[in-house]
């Protein structure tokens, strides 16, 4: 460890990086109406927001993780060549306004698209519903977590893997006890982000999924909507606002908290 | 452990491969066998072909003609590929390769095989307890909880092959082990090893550029020059008949060739007796430390000695001294350093050489095997 020879001048753009982060957010809660931030923040729209928002963004997490991890893999495996185009695949949602996203899935989805339509026949109708709502969110955060892996599983190489067949070990159990555990503090990092990523998500899913209170209003979408009026003061969407910000910071501390003792070496 | 204990015929071979690798112009085309419980040195020049033999034989790499077999059983053929899990064939490489996010113990019970009879609990007892005495033997006992980043280098390798001996491996392939480390741990694992080894029973290939690794480890020495087997036997045999001049080198021996005409064999400016022997070419095998460099011009050298004078080619210091290299012909030799004191010898210089032929071999040409000595 140590400080390195970094010029020392590079701490005044720090500086003014992390007021750049921190002030807007003082702001914030300067804002704050202390006398109704309590009823706002136990309204049935909070209440019901709030758990539609970490549900989903749950799910979606777990989706991301099951069908990235394998991707992160495929990535990191794969030749230079498919390896850059893959990636440049991965990397569009990432780059993609989410509103983009949002259109994009509602034409394969929608009542029109051609998966849609295929989808209605057989009873399922997945735009305007929770399930759109996940969808929308593991669309913009799969990115996240595949990247943040697969860099974890290139810096790692396959060496481990080769010296664990060597002795005798499965290919699963090779993936078990010695990749992933190896990957852990990169999975962990893809899978913060990740689900910072979709509790945030707006653009996609206001498109997608829609802004039905109880069944798609996530939280972003609850202060969107308390923000633009609506009937209701801006203090509700203050009080929204905080309640998310508090509730992110929450989630990111428990997942930094609890590491695995396999990840902690490295 | 008792050797043999996978079964397999005893009298087949334990390793059998003969394997063909062609890539990018150079091929690589070599047997190798060793008998059950053997150790055996796979010794050669850089780019021999050494590490892709190991390669072949753990299955990381795919032969282009030939076949390896395992006690008796195929694992590498035109027609099979046995995955490097299920060879029973353990590489242990340069670098340990321990898998960082595991204790020292976890690592060397990783490949284990424990009967699950008792169910999960038991077994894992079982794993803990058997690294644990395999700790033990590799000298590391109490070390078990470490990681290997609290290890230092010498502590790895023998985590390392104390985990590939755990394996019960059919074949343990070591391919230079000892590369990394300073010259007094290297002692420590090659005595180490010299007891694990023959104790497990383990039918061993070690790839080594370190002579002193092949004469107190394996009983059998195969050379590999150019893609081929140029000389293999018992250690001490291989290096007092070198066939090339990898061998000489490595045996500390002057390989010399030259020709006999009428009792005399001669190259360059050395001339020696060879009574007795049928005119032709002939290799004359000279130790180095056979050969005396004459500082002082005494030619009144005594008739048995042969003596001749020599350009020095190529000087080079050594800790006990130098070591010369003159031409014509092409000899190399040792100078102690109170000889050299003066500092009065320099490329280009003259110097006068003699050798007492009684310590000369002469190896008629085209006969590798064990030759005679001449007297």
């Amino acid at each position: 460890m140590g400080r390195g020879f970094v010029p020392q001048v590079l701490l005044v753009p720090a500086v003014v990086g992390i007021a750049f982060l921190v002030v807007p957010l003082t702001a914030l809660v300067g804002r704050v109406d202390m006398t109704t931030l309590w009823a706002d923040i136990t309204s049935p729209v909070a209440v019901s927001a709030l758990g539609l928002s970490l549900g989903t963004a749950a799910l979606a997490t777990l989706v991301c993780l099951v069908l990235g991890v394998p991707l992160a893999l495929l990535l990191a495996r794969s030749g230079s060549r498919l390896a850059g185009i893959l990636r440049a695949v991965v990397t569009v949602p990432l780059v993609l306004p989410p509103m983009v996203g949002g259109v994009a899935l509602l034409f394969l989805l929608g009542r029109n698209g051609w998966l849609g339509q295929l989808l209605e026949g057989v009873g399922v109708r997945i735009p305007f519903t929770t399930t759109a709502v996940v969808i929308a969110q593991s669309f913009v955060a799969l990115p996240f977590l595949v990247l943040a892996v697969e860099g974890a599983l290139r810096a790692t190489g396959t060496e481990y893997e080769r010296a664990a067949a060597a002795l005798g070990a499965g290919r699963w159990r090779i993936l078990w006890r010695i990749t992933l555990p190896l990957a852990g503090p990169g999975l962990l990092a893809g899978l913060v982000l990740c689900f910072a990523r979709a509790i945030g998500e707006f653009g996609a899913t206001a498109l997608f999924a829609g802004n039905a209170p109880g069944v798609t209003q996530t939280m972003p979408l609850a202060i969107y909507t308390a923000f633009n009026g609506a009937g209701v003061s801006q203090g509700t969407a203050v009080a929204l606002s905080l309640l998310l910000l508090v509730t992110s910071l929450a989630v990111l501390l428990l997942v930094r908290g609890w590491r695995p003792a396999s990840t902690v070496a490295r | 452990m008792a050797p043999g204990e996978y079964g397999g015929a005893m009298s087949a071979p334990a390793l059998d491969a003969r394997v063909v690798v062609r890539r990018d112009g150079f091929v690589l085309d070599a047997a190798i066998s060793a008998a059950a419980g053997e150790i055996v040195a796979l010794m050669g020049p850089s780019g021999a072909g050494k590490s892709s033999m190991l390669a072949v034989i753990s299955g990381l790499l795919r032969a282009s003609e030939g076949h390896v077999s395992v006690g008796g059983e195929t694992v590498s053929s035109p027609a099979v590929q046995l995955s490097p899990q299920r060879r029973g064939v353990v590489l242990l490489g340069q670098d340990p390769h321990l898998f960082p996010h595991l204790s020292a113990r976890d690592n060397v019970a990783f490949g284990m095989r424990v009967s699950a009879d008792g169910g999960r609990a038991a077994a894992r007892v079982e794993r803990r307890a058997r690294a644990e005495r395999w700790l033990e033997r590799v000298g590391l006992s109490g070390r078990g909880h470490r990681r290997p980043a609290e290890l230092s280098g010498g502590q790895q390798q023998r985590v390392a092959l104390a985990r590939a001996l755990a394996t019960e491996p059919r074949v343990l392939l070591l391919d230079e082990p000892f590369t990394a480390l300073d010259p007094a741990t290297r002692g420590d694992i090659r005595a180490m090893l010299a007891a694990r080894l023959p104790a497990a029973g383990v039918t061993t290939v070690m790839v080594t550029h370190d002579i002193v690794d092949a004469a107190a480890l394996a009983a059998r020495l195969i050379v590999l020059e150019h893609g081929r087997v140029t000389q293999e036997g018992p250690v001490r045999d291989v290096l007092a008949a070198p066939a090339s001049d990898f061998v000489a080198t490595l045996a500390g021996v002057n390989r010399v060739p030259g020709r006999i005409e009428a009792g005399v064999w001669c190259a360059g400016g050395l001339r020696l007796p060879a009574a007795g022997i049928a005119d032709g070419d002939a290799v004359a095998l000279i130790p180095l430390s056979a050969v005396d460099v004459v500082l002082v011009s005494d030619a009144a050298a005594s008739g048995a000695v042969a003596s001749w004078t020599a350009p020095v080619v190529r000087l080079e210091a050594t800790a006990a001294g130098a070591r010369l290299r003159t031409a014509d012909p092409d000899i190399v030799c040792d100078v102690p350093i109170a000889a050299i004191a003066g500092g009065g010898l320099a490329e280009g210089d003259t110097v006068r050489l003699r050798v007492d032929p009684s310590d000369v071999r002469l190896v008629v040409a085209g006969y590798n095997g064990a030759s005679s000595p001449r007297r």
